[in-house]
Order: C-alpha cells, then sequence, then structure tokens
C-alpha cells in the first residue's frame, strides 16, 4: 500500500510562478533593448550587461552570506531590476557608477527589506535616482545616438530633448522658438547647432536619453505583451499616461507658448518607460484595480508637476517613487468590491 | 450567439481534464460488506436504531436523523448487521458506523424497483418534505446538506425561482455530467416535485457550455414541462458555488453571511434532484449516488451507481487497481476534494468522485515570497483579498481576519491555485476561518 499524501485542497496548480512573470517582463523589454543596441551600439550593450550581472551577483552575495538564505537568483527578479537600472541611465555611464546603482537597487533597495517581493520602492528606480544625487554630471550627459556600431568614441553628448526645452523656456524663449530655430551651443569650444529631434524620431528613440527611454513604440510593444500575458493590467498605464496627456493639454491650451504639447510629453523623458515598466512593478503598486488607477493619476499629475514646474526636467522617476510611498495607503483604503456588496435585484 | 452568462466576479479555468465523460454510468457489483457512516451530512448525527445481529433489507431505516438539521441514513444491502463501531472514515478520523455483511439482494417491499418513467406528482407540497426527510435526501452536490430543511422557507421569506446546479466546474468529475444525459427525465421531474415543494413557478437549470450535449439533450426534455428552463453558463470555476450559480443564473447576488433564500433562491444539485425522483416517486431512500472514478495515471476511467457504505477499494478494483505510483487519493474534485489517507474508506453520500495523482501531481509546487501580484485578489469570487487574510491568519491577527470576511470564502482555492510565489492561501485562511469561528460561538455564548 502506497503512503497517500494528505493535504488542503486545492490539489492542482495553476502553474504560473514569480519565475514565469519575471521571464515574462525580460521578453517583454527586448525591442526596447534592441533599439537601445541600435542607436548607442556597444555603449548599450555594456551598461546593460554591467547593470544586469552586477545586480544578480550582488543578489546571489547578500542572500548567500548575509540572509544566509536559499538562492533566489534563478526567479529572475534581479535581472529584471538590473535591466531596468541600464534602462535608466546613459549610455556612456562608467562601469563604475553602474555598479554603485547596482548595489543601491539590490542591496539597499529590495534585500535589506527582505528580498523579492517585500521592497516597498521600485528597486531600479531607487537606484536610479541615488546616481542622479550622486553623479549628476555623469547621469545627465547623454551620448547622441549614433547608428549601429559606430564606435564609442564617437558618439557627442547632447541635452534630453525634455531637458533642453525647459531649460530654453527658463531663459524666456518660446516653445515655437526653441523647436524651429534650434540652439546654439557651445560643445567643446565649438559653436554647433543643437535641435530638438522631430517627433518621428522622438517616437521612434532617435534622440538623446537614458537607454531605454528611447523608443515609445518599442515600450507600448513591450507593454502589449505584457497585458496580452496578463503580467501587468490596463490600469496603471493608461491612467498615467492619460492623466500626462490631460494635464499638460490643459496648460498646452493656457499657453502652448510656455507650455508644450501632450505629445512632445508623452514620447520623452522616460514616460512610457516608467509608466509601462516602472509604475506597474507589482511588487510597489497597489493591489486593487480601483487601487491602481488612483496610483496612475497620482504618478501622472506629479510627473507634470515635476517636469514643469520642479528642479528636475524628468520628473518620472521622483512621481513613481513619491507614489510607491503612498501604496500601503492606497491598499487600506481601497478595498475590492465584495460579493453581494452591491445587491441588484432584478 | 448571445454571451453567455457568469458570475461577475473573479474565477479561474484550471484544465477541465474530462476523460470520463463518454463513459456510460455502470452499475459497481455488490460488496461482501459495507461501513455505512452514522454521521453523513451536515448537521447533528443520526441515532443507530439497529443492532449486531440484526438482519436488514436494501432501503431500511439503520440510523435516523432526530434533529431538525439531520438525515435519516438507510442500509445500501441486505445481510446482516456484523457490528458498530468506530471506523476510519473519509475525514481521516474514526467515526461511528454500522458495518453489514452483504448477503443476496432483497429489497424492502415499498420500493418500487420499476424502471418506469412515473411522470403524475401525486403527493402534496407537505406529502414531498416529508418524503425527502423520511428519504434520506442530502444535497449530493459535496455539501450534504439536508434536502428537506432547504424546502422549509422560513417565516417572512418566499422562494421565487428554484436553481439547479448542472456546473459541475470542477475539473475530472463527470458523475452529474453522465446523470442529466441519462436520466435527464427522472431528473426532470424530481425539479417539478421541488417545484412542488417549495412552491414555484420557475426553475433554472445551470450547464456549463462545456457540456453541449447535455445542453442540447436537456432543452428537448424540458419542452414538455412549463417553468423549467435550461440556461447555458460560460465555463468559469467555481460556478457550482451557490452564490456563483445564483449570480451567474439569475444575476442576484447572496449578501454576506446571508441564505440564498434571502434572494428568493433555493439551490438543487442534479444528482439531488434525481434522488427526490426516486424517493417520491419510487419510494427509494438514498442508498446509491453516481461517483467518477478518474486520474491521469488510471489505465480506465468510469461513472458508477455505488452502493454507500462501499469501500473506495472496489471501486479503485474495477479500474484496475491502484497504480505503483499514486501518491494521492482525493474524494471530490482535485480544487475542492479532501485528501483520503487510505482507499479502505466508505462511499458516502457525499462522494462525487475519487480522483488519483501520481507523484508528480500530488507535490505541491514550492513555495517563495509573496511578490503583491494580486492576483489570489483578482481570482476571488467572493471579492475579498486572500494574500491579507492569509497573512492576518499566519500572524494570528483573527480580529483581522475576521474584519476581512473571511467567513465569505467559499473555501474553493482559486487563490492558492493561482498564487505564482505558490502560498499555500487557502491553508492560512482555513486555519483563520476556524479560529474566528471559534470566536464568534464563544461572543454568542456570553
Ligand atoms: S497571488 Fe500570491 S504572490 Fe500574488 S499577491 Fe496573492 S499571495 Fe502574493
Ligand atoms: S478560497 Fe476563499 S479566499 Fe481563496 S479564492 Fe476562494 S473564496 Fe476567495
Amino acid at each position: 500500500m502506497n503512503l497517500l499524501t494528505v493535504s488542503g485542497s486545492p490539489h492542482v496548480h495553476g502553474g504560473n510562478s514569480t519565475k514565469k512573470i519575471m521571464f515574462g517582463v525580460i521578453y517583454a523589454m527586448i525591442p526596447a533593448l534592441l533599439v537601445s543596441v541600435y542607436f548607442f551600439g556597444l555603449g548599450a550593450i555594456k551598461v546593460t550587461l554591467v547593470a544586469v550581472l552586477a545586480c544578480v551577483f550582488f543578489e546571489w552575495v547578500i542572500q548567500k552570506y548575509l540572509i544566509k538564505g536559499p538562492s533566489t537568483i534563478h526567479d529572475g527578479s534581479a535581472i529584471v531590476s538590473g535591466i531596468l537600472l541600464a534602462f535608466n541611465v546613459p549610455s556612456n555611464l562608467p562601469i563604475w557608477i553602474i555598479i554603485i546603482g547596482a548595489l543601491v537597487t539590490i542591496g539597499v533597495a529590495k534585500m535589506s527589506f527582505g528580498g523579492v517581493g517585500k521592497n516597498p520602492f521600485n528597486p531600479a528606480l531607487v537606484g536610479r535616482v541615488f546616481l542622479l544625487l550622486s553623479f549628476p554630471v555623469q547621469m545627465t550627459s547623454w551620448p547622441k545616438p549614433a547608428v549601429l556600431f559606430s564606435g564609442l568614441a564617437d558618439a557627442v553628448t547632447g541635452p534630453t530633448a525634455l531637458g533642453h526645452l525647459k531649460e530654453e523656456i527658463g531663459r524666456g524663449r518660446t516653445v515655437t522658438d526653441v523647436m524651429e530655430n534650434g540652439t546654439k551651443m557651445i560643445v567643446d569650444g565649438q559653436e554647433v547647432l543643437y535641435e530638438i529631434p522631430q517627433y518621428m524620431d522622438l517616437f521612434l528613440g532617435n534622440m538623446g536619453g537614458s537607454l531605454g527611454e528611447m523608443s515609445a513604440i518599442a515600450l507600448v510593444l513591450g507593454g502589449i505583451y505584457m497585458l496580452f500575458r496578463k503580467i501587468i493590467s490596463w490600469h496603471i498605464p493608461v491612467t498615467y499616461i492619460g492623466s500626462v496627456v490631460v494635464f499638460t493639454g490643459i496648460l498646452w491650451a493656457i499657453d502652448p507658448e510656455a507650455y508644450v504639447n501632450p505629445a512632445f510629453h508623452l514620447i520623452t523623458g522616460g514616460l512610457m518607460l516608467g509608466a509601462i515598466f516602472m509604475a506597474t512593478d507589482m511588487v510597489s503598486s497597489p493591489m486593487s484595480n480601483k487601487g491602481q488607477l488612483i496610483f496612475g493619476l497620482g504618478c501622472g499629475v506629479l510627473t507634470v508637476i515635476i517636469r514643469v514646474w520642479g528642479a528636475y526636467p524628468e520628473g518620472v522617476s521622483f512621481a513613481i517613487l513619491i507614489m510607491n510611498a503612498f501604496v500601503p495607503l492606497i491598499n487600506n483604503g481601497l478595498k475590492p468590491k465584495r460579493f453581494g456588496e452591491v445587491v441588484k435585484n432584478g | 450567439m448571445s454571451v453567455l452568462k457568469t458570475f461577475k466576479i473573479g474565477g479561474v479555468h484550471p484544465p477541465e481534464c474530462k476523460y470520463s465523460a463518454g463513459e456510460a454510468i455502470k452499475a459497481l457489483e455488490l460488496p461482501k460488506q459495507v461501513t455505512i457512516p452514522i454521521a453523513q451530512s451536515l448537521g447533528a448525527p443520526s441515532k443507530a436504531v439497529v443492532a449486531k445481529g440484526d438482519e436488514v433489507k436494501v432501503g431500511q431505516l439503520i440510523a435516523k436523523g432526530e434533529a431538525f438539521i439531520s438525515s435519516n441514513i438507510h442500509s445500501s444491502v441486505s445481510g446482516k448487521v456484523l457490528k458498530l463501531d468506530e471506523v476510519l472514515d473519509q475525514s481521516g478520523y474514526r467515526r461511528p458506523c454500522i458495518i453489514i455483511n452483504v448477503d443476496g439482494d432483497e429489497w424492502d417491499e415499498n420500493i418500487d424497483r420499476s424502471t418506469e418513467l412515473k411522470k403524475d406528482i401525486t403527493a402534496t407540497k407537505e406529502e414531498i418534505i416529508k418524503k425527502i426527510q423520511e428519504m434520506g435526501i442530502v444535497g449530493l452536490g459535496g455539501a450534504t446538506f439536508p434536502s428537506h430543511v432547504k424546502l422549509m422557507v422560513p417565516d417572512g421569506k418566499k422562494a421565487e425561482v428554484l436553481v439547479i446546479n448542472g456546473v459541475e466546474c470542477e475539473p475530472y468529475l463527470t458523475a452529474d455530467h453522465r446523470l442529466m444525459l441519462e436520466m435527464a427525465d427522472e431528473m426532470v421531474i424530481g425539479i417539478q416535485i421541488l417545484m412542488k415543494g417549495l412552491d414555484v413557478k420557475r426553475a433554472i437549470v445551470g450547464v456549463e457550455n462545456n457540456k453541449p450535449d447535455v445542453i442540447e439533450h436537456l432543452n428537448n426534455r424540458v419542452k414538455d414541462y412549463p417553468g423549467i428552463e435550461v440556461c447555458a453558463l460560460k465555463v468559469q470555476y467555481p460556478q457550482g458555488g451557490e452564490k456563483q450559480l445564483i449570480d451567474a443564473a439569475i444575476g442576484r447576488q447572496v449578501p454576506s453571511g446571508k441564505l440564498p433564500i434571502e434572494v428568493g433562491a433555493v439551490v438543487n444539485n442534479v444528482g439531488t434532484a434525481f434522488a427526490v425522483y426516486e424517493a417520491v416517486q419510487k419510494n427509494k431512500p438514498l442508498i446509491d449516488r453516481v461517483v467518477t472514478v478518474t486520474g491521469k495515471n488510471l489505465k480506465e476511467t468510469g461513472n458508477f451507481m455505488v452502493r454507500i457504505g462501499t469501500s473506495v477499494n472496489e471501486l479503485i478494483e474495477k479500474v484496475g487497481g491502484l497504480p505503483e505510483d499514486t501518491a494521492k487519493v482525493v474524494s471530490g474534485g482535485p480544487m475542492m476534494g479532501k485528501a483520503l489517507n487510505s482507499t479502505d474508506v466508505p462511499v458516502v453520500k457525499g462522494t462525487s468522485g475519487i480522483l488519483t495523482f501520481e507523484e508528480g501531481e500530488a507535490k505541491r509546487v514550492e513555495t517563495t515570497n509573496c511578490i503583491r501580484c494580486a492576483k489570489c485578489i483578482t481570482v476571488c469570487p467572493m471579492g475579498l483579498e486572500p494574500v491579507l487574510i492569509a497573512q492576518y491568519a499566519g500572524n494570528e491577527l483573527y480580529e483581522n481576519v475576521e474584519a476581512e470576511r473571511a467567513m465569505d470564502c467559499i473555501e474553493c482555492g482559486s487563490c492558492s491555485y493561482t498564487c505564482p510565489a505558490g502560498q499555500p492561501l487557502l491553508d492560512y485562511i482555513r486555519l483563520g476561518k476556524y479560529k474566528v469561528g471559534e470566536i464568534i460561538r464563544n461572543r454568542s455564548k456570553k
């Protein structure tokens, strides 16, 4: 007679796993990764590889020697954090800075809270913001995209479209002036004319900026894949992007020369990256759909406030981190609709 | 095609694995001995009315349900009472049972054993209820709630519609499926009897659309009977849950902590409707039922008409014996069934299926950190937050467990089934419910 296992129901499992979810996110990031390699060449590969390896290594070391628990690196979450970190930095960032970023991402923002699932803030964003505050110069010198493998050395650094526009508006110029006439700048002792890339270029990713924020279309593609695999739901990306469009649209309607149009906001400054990949991080976003709507809205409004009136041109990281802090509150305040709550008898 | 109805909140769709759907119901040979537990329904245990050495016939009363919520138990065989003893049953505990050695197959002479369909319902409402109680009919969907109690609508409430559960949403199980195909006429008459007993003019049979043969067959059958409609439902687990089925079929949600009658509905399973037909029209007590025997590792699968008290072993022998690699045997479906610690236990009124798992299937997935994906919340058909309740229960914060409406949990298992981190959510929730139950009982004592 065999010995029978006795355990509580259910006796079957759906087969989903943390690993499957994490690798789903990784697959979703591949289009954006390819675009960044296309525009930034080896630099993009280098930054991504270093960030991923460092994140995985730090997680392994901390889990083994400090937490002394079973290894968790196989679940893929460290790889996701690594790629997201890489997506949020310029492609010419020195290796040692990337490694520091990875240490903050994994060591401080993730493992110190107990590892995967326990972190209140999005780890890659914590790493990114830490680097932005500690190494402002390196973190904001963006190589201009040069088409595939034209070599690292040639890359010219230029500002991000959003950062540049904000600076020039700050100087009293109008949006049309900056957009149409460009700006004379002194780069390496030479006067050059910097022009804001065309919308099509912005949309495809042909602009200066962090690795992964480049191509809106590639990011949307990844988002659709994650929606399809039910890794994310539409609530956060749609409310996030929607509220940015509405808010900047109102400002633009008030004064189109002081505030740039919503389309520009939409495809620059890592909004797509943030709304699709960072704000939707299941660990650090609200659980209920209602909560996610509020969260997305909060992210959108904060992003615009920071972009338009704050000290930084790109508000996405800060906005998401601030909203992360509200997640426990949102979770407590917004319960899912209980069965039988609304008794509609008909 | 119109949009199929289903319940509104949560739900999952596990692989259906209905291997035995094509197997006609076969009568299992008479066992040599039956072990009939005295407590087979929800409510108070019944009291044995036979003693060691007594000769009994098929259908003879052997234990009487004396409380309001309790049920009569009849002998499923003819022979001699060997003893009254505490025997291991499906619960895994020793419980009082009546053990009968089988001798021949002599039936109580009041039972009409002909197969002739008896359409005319001559019994009055009161007679129907009395008969159902007398014949020991209980809910055959698994909950084994005494059926006569369901027909007694409390004062101030009114039954408007009878909902018949033909959903069989548990994977693997096909007993109801076969019954609806093979005994449709009897079942439909049983539904009419229940309608008369409840004094309602309308009955809805809910069937998921993965059983198109049943839907077609029943639609043909109910034509001759006014007031009965067949409602095709979109496949979704746990549609067989009472509250979910009412929501799906008539669009009403039973409030928290309330019974279906609150929204004018009474739910009965198709197996129960069949048993009611036999009880009222044929004077036959509940002494047998259809049981599905299935499993990926079995050579054969099947649906058998089994006398209550037959050992699970004999059922498994019938399909070629228990394979070597069997690691788990479940009574019921894979989502809500109960793992048996021995196959030497009797089939009872609530046994809908016997399901075997080989080692790989029996093992639970590894548990890792919750990643707060909220999938458990999305699938919970009661709109609860399983992750939260489980955490509170794990930390022994039972007041919070109660405040999070853990008592609404129907233990469908959708949350554990879905969790990517392999969290044993329902285990914790059950523990929490148990403790909260104790707390509530203590409170009402004061
Ligand atoms: S499904 Fe599992 S991992 Fe996801 S929130 Fe619920 S308990 Fe956590
Ligand atoms: S077992 Fe309970 S908590 Fe879990 S999904 Fe079902 S009803 Fe919800």
